[in-house]
């Protein structure tokens, strides 16, 4: 399996060059379009990323592996990610839990068997007013309650049909 | 209590992270008179106004201003830390959401003072949908000549450069965020022994929070002394408290700089949720040593009187804990937050994070002794020091506030 750029995304990588003193500072930006790209980051993609930029694909794949945020395995395509730290933990994060586990089958850090859905417990989200707090893959939800969670399912279960 | 509007002066107004009704409302207005100041002269007034650094720190701008270089020999660069990870801090989500263009405005200001033409906004990962506000505002900025080549006409360029990090609480360091910045692990640098500005790439560069910057539009237009007439002596202006936890009304709220915690708390917070007593408030950020309530009814929000009751100011993100707290149970949550992200570069800290939450864990399940308790304070002194970055002795700090002040509570877990 090889892993090739968008061209578009080839584009924004020669643009954000001329932004940097030196191409090595993309590879976060490199890693996030491949992520974006695949769903996930391929050890393919970090040899073309480490190319694209003149690093050593193995310093990119340190690189990779030090932020939580990088997948290096396939994911589940809706991500839950529950913000555990303390002032979501105060405010009722654990019934949320609950309910995801109970909704969504599986327990933090495992992924669906149809790979639809993965859970995870994050640190803080930097969302604390609005505790408990997700993250589904770039969007927040606040003021988490079991019912939120299930009217969220609802609308991804719409989005299937 | 007075009211203090200027870093949220524009949070309340309708679609204000948009160009033209930003504008509407002053947006971009310090520009003309910031260009008609020398670069130095800029730099003396944020050093009179005694701004200070909002992102946690509390050390003097001016300062750190002053020692970027003014001859303009070699490239330099602004990077704007906007990596928000510091539990119960969520105030600089609010500015790049609500005022992007505030922002905007401060970063061609700093950067014309420091002689940059280059800024970064270093943004965690996570807040990938506030970024997007933020980039829109850039684009619109871009768009109107605001940014770019010769911002609005006053002959000098500014580039802006949104940088996503990806989930590591300690690019939040400025050095850091810096590494991270250069394409590499967020791995915080050795300290100079002199002051000197931080290095990118091996250019001078200026690192300053979101709210910081955020500020300088005001200083420039009100004056130094217009910033002045907020605050104490030593902590002039003001600062986006934030408050999360057990509280009526949780969030963002700007004052100035001497306010009395407890009122901050009744007013804005609207006071402890259900009712219940408080116990213990966590000032600035988790980070912060704990306050019993009894310390939090005295607490005054300064930098120097929060040194004086043994704590700091930090982020001015409060985490308000109610009477049927378990204190065992809230600093083991921290320990897991300060396990999960030790950068490992140092053993102290890697080993010494790892070892505290496992033995309080221990604790927590009934199966630790009064000697774990004094082990967890021996491994805080190992930690305490001994790193690269204070990473390390912020959780002493944090495992000495909460086992020093509910000592019995820990000591009833183990006597079970």
């Amino acid at each position: 399996m090889s892993f090739v750029f968008s061209e578009e995304n080839l584009a924004k990588i020669e643009a954000l060059k001329l932004r940097y003193p030196s191409p090595a500072a993309l590879s976060l930006p490199c890693l996030w379009m491949a992520q974006y790209q695949d769903g996930h980051i391929s050890l393919e993609a970090i040899e073309v990323i480490g190319e694209l930029i003149g690093t050593p694909p193995m310093e990119i794949y340190r690189v990779a592996t030090f932020y939580t945020m990088f997948h290096l395995e396939p994911i589940g395509k809706y991500h839950f990610q529950l913000c555990k730290t303390l002032s979501c933990a105060l405010c009722g994060k654990a019934e949320v839990l609950e309910h995801l586990i109970q909704r969504l089958g599986i327990r933090p850090g495992e992924s669906s068997d149809d790979g639809k859905f993965a859970l995870s417990q994050v640190e803080c989200l930097g969302s604390c007013g609005t505790a408990p707090v997700m993250q589904m893959n770039d969007l927040y939800y606040e003021n988490l309650t079991p019912e939120k969670i299930d009217a969220i399912l609802e609308s991804l279960e719409g989005e299937h049909r | 209590m007075r009211e203090c509007r200027i870093v949220s002066q524009k949070f309340d107004i309708y679609q204000s992270h948009k160009l033209d009704i930003a504008k509407e409302h002053g947006a971009y207005s310090s520009l003309k008179d910031a260009f008609a100041l020398s670069p130095h002269e800029i730099v003396e007034i944020i050093k009179l106004s005694g701004l200070r650094g909002k992102g946690g720190g509390g050390a003097p701008a001016g300062a750190k201003w002053a020692l970027m270089p003014q001859d303009g020999a070699q490239t330099s660069y602004l990077a704007v830390n906007c990596d928000e990870s510091e539990p119960g801090t969520f105030k600089d989500r609010q500015i790049i959401s609500k005022d992007p263009h505030l922002l905007l405005e401060g970063i061609i200001i700093t950067c014309y003072a420091i002689r940059s033409h280059s800024a970064y906004i270093y943004i965690r990962g996570e807040y990938s949908q506030f970024a997007k506000i933020l980039q829109e505002a850039i684009d619109e900025a871009y768009g109107a000549g605001i940014l770019g080549a010769d911002v609005m006409g006053l002959g000098y360029g500014v580039d802006v450069t949104i940088h996503r990090g990806a989930g590591a609480y300690i690019c939040g360091e400025k050095s850091a965020m810096l590494e991270s910045l250069e394409g590499k692990r967020g791995h915080p640098r050795l300290k100079p022994k002199r002051p000197e500005p931080e290095w990118y790439f091996g250019n001078p560069t200026l690192v300053n929070n979101v709210e910081t910057i955020t500020t300088v539009p005001y200083i420039i237009k009100h004056g130094a002394n217009g910033y002045r007439a907020y605050g104490t002596e030593q902590s002039p202006g003001t600062l986006l408290f934030a408050i999360s936890g057990h509280i009526n009304k949780p969030g963002v709220y700007e004052a100035e700089f001497g306010t009395p915690m407890m009122e901050y708390i009744n007013r804005y917070g609207g006071g402890i949720r259900g009712g219940k007593k408080l116990k213990a408030v966590i000032p600035g950020g988790a980070s912060t040593a704990v306050l019993t309530a009894a310390e939090a009814e005295c607490a005054i929000l300064d930098y120097e009187h929060m040194r004086t009751i043994g704590s700091a100011l930090g982020t001015g993100g409060m985490i308000v804990m109610d009477e049927d707290t378990d204190m065992v149970e809230a600093l083991k949550n921290l320990l897991e937050f300060y396990h999960h992200e030790s950068c490992g570069q140092c053993t102290p800290c890697r080993e010494g994070t790892g070892w505290s939450d496992t033995l309080l864990g221990r604790v927590l399940d009934g199966k630790g002794s009064n000697e774990d308790i004094d082990k967890i304070l021996e491994l805080a002194k190992t930690m305490d020091g001994q790193t690269i970055c204070v990473f390390a002795p912020a959780v002493a700090i944090v495992i000495r506030a909460f086992i020093g002040k509910f000592r019995d509570e820990f000591e009833a877990r183990v006597n079970r």
